[in-house]
């Protein structure tokens, strides 16, 4: 017996696969290639940023921060340290987890605003340290990050590569790796949503005085999904700093994590397809508009005010509800 | 032996508001003890106090024969207590089922291992504890609406679901404040059966109902609430013909 839960995850997992693998027939230079091989590192990131806020229902404005620690502790280990690029990811996963718990523990106690207040100090923090720590990170300008290996193996953008007889450039290699990277954080989110630990968490969000009557530690809850998702931004962040070959403190910044939490929102907070769509949507929208680049944060700002005001469950929730009425009227006026 | 919940000289302030003041009281194990009084009369609020979503201004809660003051609700739900609110607190982001599954939190050992890989053991564990929240809905009257959205039930079936979450836990007592408020005739009859299933399995029930007739013919014992203070307590013969009560009942 699937319960209806279940039925959900795997039509989303299956609709996504498609879309991903699909995505490349359409693909035709590897400009779209790369750019589509951001949007997955990004979109897994939200994936992970939603369960923090639109499972559990705490908002972080800092996420980029932790983002960034993975990105240059990657950064640093590969290229000054020769350390390879798992172990960078992993250790240095491991490292945020371990900072988020014990930032996590304190500031989570804290509601609404104020939460917000301290997630962006944290945010800010990293970003300072990042700027200043010249002989490690480079300071401002930024350092350079080698390719992505595994086991000698090395997957760069520059590369060429063969796959089960296919022959595939360095960008289309990265961005299949991307693909499937993307699957999986979806999967594991998706686990994590439909368990107890899961049900825990969204009683945080839907009633927390019914989570602590029924015994749930609801401190605990927060600081768990707080980390979880720290970790996250960490694995991605250090997948980023491979892809990009070249990473600045920008990447721990305000801007980076305005843009996180605005895709969680614009796509719809506690949906894992809504807030994809959300990446999609908000790394598409300045190749469109690339005439107000500047005006960038400014845009940004003025769709997350636009959709909490217009739009508050989000897009794909809203657009999935408006054509779930229109079924239901087509259904009912034929019979 | 002690009794399951001792009440002594129990105390609550808002300001200068004395919600609850020198309460004392005990309910046996197995007893169906409910607290009646007029609006404002500071039941919720001892409800409030004896699942410890308030620390008392004064006085002391035993539960079993031990202090309850430092102990979070999580603690108290760890020792056997369980309750439903006035104010319904049902989690509108998940569908009914997960509600009543949330209420056997605390049965379920998972770890973020099993739970991400989604191994064998975890999907015993929520099988079976699927299957057992599907009995309980049943048991409370709401079978049908196991897959439904909380959000899309109706007031009387949602009150009924939140009893079916506090029993998911297996609790040794279970608070119930205002269960028939907004049924009709039928659900309230209902509701009455319900309360006499869960008293009958053993589980001692404390319960704030307006409604007299559910009250009287439900309670072992009951309390009598005014401004705070105890008016009365006793069986509800006692209760029915103190002077003090009917002072107070028929507008004394
Ligand atoms: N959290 C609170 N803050 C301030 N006053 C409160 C609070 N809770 C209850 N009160 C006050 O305590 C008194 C008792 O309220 P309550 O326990 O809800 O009564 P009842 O449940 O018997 O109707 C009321 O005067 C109410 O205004
Ligand atoms: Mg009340």
């Amino acid at each position: 017996m699937l319960n209806r839960f279940m039925q959900m995850r795997l039509r989303d997992l299956v609709i996504l696969a498609v879309i991903l693998f699909a995505l490349p027939l359409f693909l035709n230079n590897p400009f779209y290639y790369d750019l589509a091989t951001q949007m997955a590192i990004i979109a897994a990131t939200v994936v992970g940023l939603n369960l923090l806020v639109g499972f559990a229902g705490q908002i972080s404005l800092g996420h980029a921060g932790f983002f960034g620690l993975g990105a240059y502790f990657t950064g640093i280990m590969t290229s000054n340290y020769g350390w390879s690029s798992v172990p960078a990811l992993v250790v240095g996963a491991i490292l945020v987890g371990i900072i988020a718990w014990i930032v996590g523990r304190p500031i989570l106690r804290l509601k609404g605003h104020y939460l917000s207040m301290a997630t962006l100090a944290v945010g800010f923090i990293i970003a300072i340290i990042l700027n200043n720590e010249r002989a490690l990170t480079g300071g401002p300008d930024g350092m350079p990050v080698p390719a992505f290996t595994v086991f000698g193996w090395e997957l760069s953008p520059f590369g060429s590569y063969n796959l089960l007889g296919m022959e595939l450039n360095g960008s289309e290699a990265w961005y299949l790796f991307a693909a499937v990277v993307l699957l999986v954080a979806v999967w594991l989110a998706q686990n994590l949503i439909d368990s107890p630990i899961g049900r825990a968490l969204r009683s945080v969000h839907g009633s927390e005085v019914a989570a602590r009557v029924v015994g749930v530690d609801t401190a605990r809850y927060k600081s768990l999904v707080f980390v979880v998702s720290a970790i996250y931004a960490s694995a991605m962040g250090s997948l980023y700093a491979h892809f990009q070959g070249f990473i600045t403190p920008a990447v721990a910044g305000f801007d980076f994590s305005i843009l996180f939490i605005t895709m969680v929102v614009l796509g719809g907070m506690g949906s894992t397809m809504g807030v994809i769509l959300g990446a999609v949507v908000l790394k598409l929208l300045p190749q469109v508009l690339a005439d107000f680049q500047e005006l960038e944060t400014v845009m940004f700002g003025a769709i997350l005010m636009l959709t909490m005001i217009f739009m508050p469950k989000g897009l794909l929730p809203t657009i999935q509800m408006a054509v779930g009425k229109r079924m239901k009227k087509k259904a009912g006026g034929q019979a | 032996m002690s009794a399951l919940i001792e009440v002594k000289g129990l105390d609550k302030a808002f300001g200068g508001v004395h919600a609850v003041e020198g309460v004392s009281f005990s309910v046996e194990a197995g007893q169906v003890y409910s607290v009646i009084g007029p609006n404002g009369a500071g039941k919720t609020t001892l409800f409030n106090l004896i699942s410890g979503l308030y620390t008392p201004t004064k006085g002391e809660i035993r539960l079993k024969g031990e202090s309850t003051a430092k102990l979070e609700p999580n603690q108290l739900a760890e020792r056997g207590m369980c309750r439903t609110f006035q104010q319904m607190q049902i989690c509108m982001n998940m569908s009914a089922i997960e509600n009543v599954m949330l209420g056997r939190h605390l049965k379920l050992r998972s770890n973020l291992f099993t739970t991400l890989f989604r191994l064998p053991s975890l999907l015993r564990d929520e099988k079976a504890c699927r299957e057992r929240a599907a009995e309980l809905m049943e048991f409370v009257g709401c079978g049908d609406y196991l897959d439904t959205e909380a959000s899309a039930m109706s007031y009387g079936a949602l009150k009924r679901l939140e009893i079916a979450r506090a029993l998911a836990a297996d609790p040794k007592v279970i608070l119930l404040d205002e269960p028939a408020a907004g049924l009709n005739a039928v659900e309230t009859a209902a509701l009455e059966k319900l309360i006499r299933k869960i008293a009958d399995q053993g589980t001692t029930v404390m319960l704030v109902e307006h409604d007299m007739k559910l009250v009287m013919g439900i309670s072992d014992r009951l309390l009598v609430l005014n401004y705070g203070r105890v008016l009365a307590e006793g069986t509800p013969e006692e209760i029915r013909n103190n002077p003090d009560v009917i002072a107070a009942y028929l507008g004394g």
